[in-house]
């Protein structure tokens, strides 16, 4: 711990950094790009900093302000969180800069737009470094609430609507992770992950809590069938918003979730995994066939996450082949970061081109618009697991994680899935090349805003070539070890 | 590594580049980009015969890079490698000759010839694929590139013909994908090797692998186009000429045959393939499709689709020379991808030029049509005697050697097929050419279109006019000299050989 006191404290960078950005944000008004901007290259350059750390020196622990466990507060980070952390910097990035343009106009909304943003930023960073169970649930509840005011800023009766449902969802979500952990406080006197994972032992206390821990983030994951709020929250919101919650903060739950299912839960149930695995590829299909129905890209898109959610619950009962399936999901959350962002920011290309997003109403904008068009697509290609692309690189992980241990129905269902996205992603693109009769406006739209979709979308892409420095990264520390550990026969 | 190692990369990199730059090419640059398109066509070219000498002299090119942690990105370019990029470079050099004629003055040429290019080098990748992984990354992308080039035009109909092709091949790559990762879960290796990687394993997988190898032909047939994985390319007619050109000779189709060949060669390995009982229902699914592809086409009044369900028909000659299993056949087999390939571009090429220069679509409207345009009419007779299977043309050489490998292993049925084949062929095409040449033509032709108005009066454009002219010499010139050093025939037995392992 000695050196820790010379070298930079790249977890403090993360949270303080767009926490002091969003104050300036707030009390200056005016600027809020500017400081937007500087404090998204800012933890751009701590996150890195702070993988690099990781992988010299394996997993780090940081107390702030010295006071050790179960008193202070512990920033811990492997591999796992250093992960999280790049991707979050990387979509966060390439969401503030294309804010930046998308607000240029509208000074009123930019500046309800930054401090939110920088807002939930510190939260999301701080809830990958937390590591203990109440300090989890201040992030959380505070990640929340600033989406969903992020939610509520496109305004209108659709728009307040859906802000309002996903208030509720956030606030039951959180009331019921804080009941878990009040539980598990009664019991075992601590909240502290890793003193509780010495602690927790199988009873109905346990379980108990479990159960409303689990339910609260599956309903903030939006797993089916608690995905009802999401799609009107995403899609209504303005396009730099629905591009970060699709992005961002549906991983901020997972992460949680997985983090309690491999460091306290996974030992004590895991009958649970083939649940929530039947559940996740119920909303493959269910939100793939959604996807295909609509009629609006935003929509559209918003459903696409549904299904996407849907695969990262798939590794759950398949952990039995190693690694893999788990390095499959998480390789699947980054690379739908990316995509999802470039989708949706596509599509926002292309509703302020035609003042729309009725799918069937696109009047040839893969001339118009070619730029967006490619990064829709190659977001797709991603999306739909083909080649190459980081989403194909999880599809492999996780159909050889299901076919290796001879489990048919998964694989079916994520080959199916795969199908069924590339139906409603070419939907889009066929359109994208006809004319329309119906009345278009025609507005321009500023090459950077293109720019920054398709260089996201060709990140989910790169994922797919340059596989093994995030792998490298996610090896730190091992944070998978403990549940292999505790499923040996 | 020495930069003779580097070829295969740079032989990728000689379509990729252009085909990047030609995206971001404004449209009015047509100079740029024709000498992007055809610098980029003739490097490759230039480069393909550099790596043919060597692989002549038993060198072999392999580049390897690592992608997963027990999974490399191989590219590998042996006899059998090298056989289909000679056949796609070479197509894509007159392609895009033909291309640039076909498509002056129509918009959107930047990305047009953007997507040609990505095709292309998809193509070429996975004829390079050294294991099934690599093979199954270039297959996708092959289809993903192709998409926008079927609904280039924007119509509705073309739109159809794109969504009716992802639904076929989307589909079938994930049967392949989920044949890929089954079969990689039991052998822990994807590599192509002589005589497979398969065979090695316990009898207890024999099952799995048998259902494998029904994966892994699915997602082949359907580019391949074999019944009733086929409806996808009638369909797909509506594209511009170079692209059916594209689809049915240089790339689409030849890779699902190709990848058959490698399935059944160096994945299971031909022997063992026939020990589980599996190359002889294919033969039966290829000789199902021969005939019923040929009765199709016999039905046909539009020209090109006649030419599609031809395709079909013929495209199947090469798997049923793999499963007849035996080096004769195999060699027939083998040859006919490249026979078939220039055969039926130059139809295409054809097709092309009599919709372009006179608006006819129609077999009901070429009456005559070889008075006015003679040269065409020369080069499609050539292209359609040699697919009937007419001696001395390229086509004969393939009949000719599937019926000596049929007769060698013993399967006597397969001379019927092919003489029944070879009488359905005549039946559909040889109305054609009494029509063009023998009949009075019934002037004004639907939409006609006046060439070379400096020079005189020519039949049609010259770039739409040398390409086809090109691959019917080489189509009588495979046939006349078959037996030459250096013909496809003779690489096909060096194949035979030297990477199936054989006598």
């Amino acid at each position: 711990m000695a050196a820790s006191a010379v070298a930079p404290q790249w977890e403090v960078f993360l949270i303080l950094l767009p926490l002091a950005g969003a104050l300036l944000a707030f009390l200056l008004r005016r600027g809020g790009s500017l400081i937007g901007l500087l404090s998204a290259i800012a933890i751009v350059m701590s996150a890195i900093g702070l993988a690099g750390a990781l992988l010299d020196g394996g997993v780090r622990q940081h107390t702030v302000g010295g006071w050790e466990a179960p008193l202070g507060i512990v920033l811990r980070s492997d591999g796992l969180s250093g992960l999280m952390l790049l991707m979050g910097a990387v979509v966060g990035l390439g969401i503030s800069l294309y804010a930046s343009v998308w607000f240029r106009d509208d000074a009123h909304q930019a500046e309800r737009f930054w401090p939110l943003w920088l807002l939930l930023w510190t939260a999301l960073n701080a809830l990958f470094l937390s590591a203990d169970l109440f300090n989890l649930y201040v992030t959380l509840e505070l990640l929340g609430l600033s989406a969903v005011g992020l939610t509520a800023m496109a305004g209108g009766s659709a728009a307040l609507g859906a802000a309002m449902r996903y208030l509720l969802v956030s606030l039951l979500g959180s009331l019921l992770y804080l009941l878990g952990v009040a539980l598990l406080y009664h019991a075992h006197g601590t909240v502290d992950i890793a003193l509780l994972a010495a602690r927790i032992a199988a009873g109905p206390a346990g379980w108990a809590a479990m159960a409303l821990i689990f339910s609260g983030l599956l309903l903030k994951t939006a797993l089916f069938p608690l995905h009802f709020w999401l799609p009107p929250a995403h899609a209504s919101a303005p396009t730099p918003v629905s591009a970060l919650l699709s992005a961002l903060v549906i991983k901020a739950s997972f992460y949680l979730l997985l983090r309690l299912w491999l460091d306290l839960f996974g030992s004590l149930a895991h009958q649970l995994s083939t649940l929530i695995g039947l559940l996740g590829a119920t909303a493959i299909v269910w939100g793939s066939v959604q996807a295909l129905r609509q009629r609006r890209l935003k929509l559209l898109i918003a459903y696409s996450t549904v299904a996407q959610i849907g695969y990262f619950f798939m590794a759950f009962p398949l952990t039995g082949a190693g690694l893999i399936a788990w390095h499959g999901v998480l390789y699947l959350a980054l690379s739908h970061a990316l995509a999802k962002a470039a989708m949706f920011m596509a599509a926002g290309n292309l509703m302020r081109h035609a003042g729309h997003d009725r799918i069937a109403d696109m009047d040839r904008v893969a001339q118009r618009l070619p730029l967006s068009v490619a990064a829709f697509a190659l977001a797709g290609v991603s999306i739909m697991g083909l080649p190459p692309s980081g989403g194909f690189i999880a599809k492999w992980w996780l159909l050889e994680a299901s076919l290796g241990q001879e489990r048919w129905g998964w694989a079916m269902v994520l080959i199916l899935g795969g199908v069924m996205a590339a139906a409603y992603v070419f939907k889009v693109v066929g359109y994208a090349f006809t004319e329309s009769s119906a009345p278009q406006e025609a507005c321009t739209v500023p090459q950077s805003m293109q720019w920054i979709a398709l260089l996201l979308a060709l990140g989910a892409i790169l994922l797919g070539l340059l596989v093994s420095p995030p792998m490298a990264v996610l090896a730190v520390g091992d944070p998978f070890a403990p549940l292999l550990s505790g499923r040996e026969p | 590594m020495s930069l003779n190692q580097w070829l295969p990369l740079w032989v990728l990199a000689s379509s990729l580049l252009p085909g990047l730059l030609i995206f971001a090419l404004p449209e009015n640059k047509h100079c740029t980009r024709t000498v992007l398109n055809l610098s980029g066509a003739l490097i490759k070219l230039a480069l393909v015969a550099w790596m043919a000498w060597g692989v002549y002299h038993q060198q072999v090119y392999e580049i390897r890079l690592a992608l997963l942690p027990s999974l490399d990105l191989v590219l590998r370019v042996g006899p059998l490698a090298l056989f289909f990029i000679v056949l796609s470079s070479g197509l894509w050099l007159l392609t895009t000759i033909y291309a640039i004629g076909y498509l002056e003055g129509s918009p959107n040429r930047s990305r047009f010839f953007g997507f040609f290019s990505l095709c292309v080098t998809s193509t070429v990748g996975l004829a390079m694929a050294g294991n099934l992984f690599t093979f199954l990354l270039f297959y996708e992308m092959l289809t993903l590139a192709t998409y926008p080039l079927l609904v280039h035009r924007g119509t509705e109909a073309a739109r159809r013909a794109g969504r009716s092709y992802l639904a076929y091949t989307v589909s079938g790559g994930a049967l392949f994908l989920a044949g890929t990762v089954w079969l990689y879960s039991l052998t822990g290796t994807l590599e192509f090797i002589p005589q497979g990687f398969v065979s090695g394993l316990d009898t207890a997988h024999h099952p799995a692998l048998v259902a494998i190898f029904v994966l892994l032909i699915a997602g082949l047939g359907v580019k391949a186009a074999l019944v009733p994985l086929h409806g996808w390319l009638p369909q797909a007619m509506v594209a511009p000429a170079p692209v059916s050109a594209l689809l049915h000779a240089v790339a689409v189709v030849k890779a699902g045959a190709f990848g058959i060949v490698r399935v059944v060669y160096e994945v299971y390995g031909v022997e063992f393939a026939s020990e589980l009982g599996v190359t002889y229902p294919l033969a039966m699914v290829a000789a199902f499709t021969i005939i019923y592809g040929s009765l199709r086409a016999l039905f046909q009044d539009d020209l090109k689709r006649r030419l599609a369900f031809s395709t079909v028909s013929q495209v199947s000659y090469i798997a049923l020379g793999v499963a007849i299993v035996g080096p004769i056949a195999t060699i027939g087999g083998l040859v006919h991808l490249i026979h078939q390939g220039l055969m039926k571009i130059t139809l295409f090429f054809c097709a092309g030029n009599l919709s372009e220069t006179l608006g006819i679509h129609k077999v009901s409207e070429m009456n005559g049509v070889g008075r006015r345009m003679p040269w065409t009419m020369v080069a499609f007779t050539i292209g359609a005697l040699g697919m009937i299977g007419l001696p001395p043309f390229a086509g004969f050489v393939s009949k000719w050697y599937l019926s000596l490998g049929a007769l060698e292993a013993g399967r006597d049925w397969v001379i019927l097929l092919l003489v029944g084949s070879s009488l359905l062929n005549a039946a559909y095409f040889l109305p054609i050419l009494h029509a063009a040449w023998f009949r009075e033509p019934d002037v004004p032709w639907p939409k006609e279109r006046r060439f070379g108005d400096r020079f005189g009066r020519r039949e049609t454009a010259w770039a739409l006019l040398f390409p086809p002219l090109m691959t019917a010499a080489l189509t009588l010139a495979i046939g006349l000299f078959a037996v030459a050093p250096l013909t496809p025939l003779e690489w096909a037995k060096l194949i035979s050989t030297r990477e199936f392992g054989r006598p």
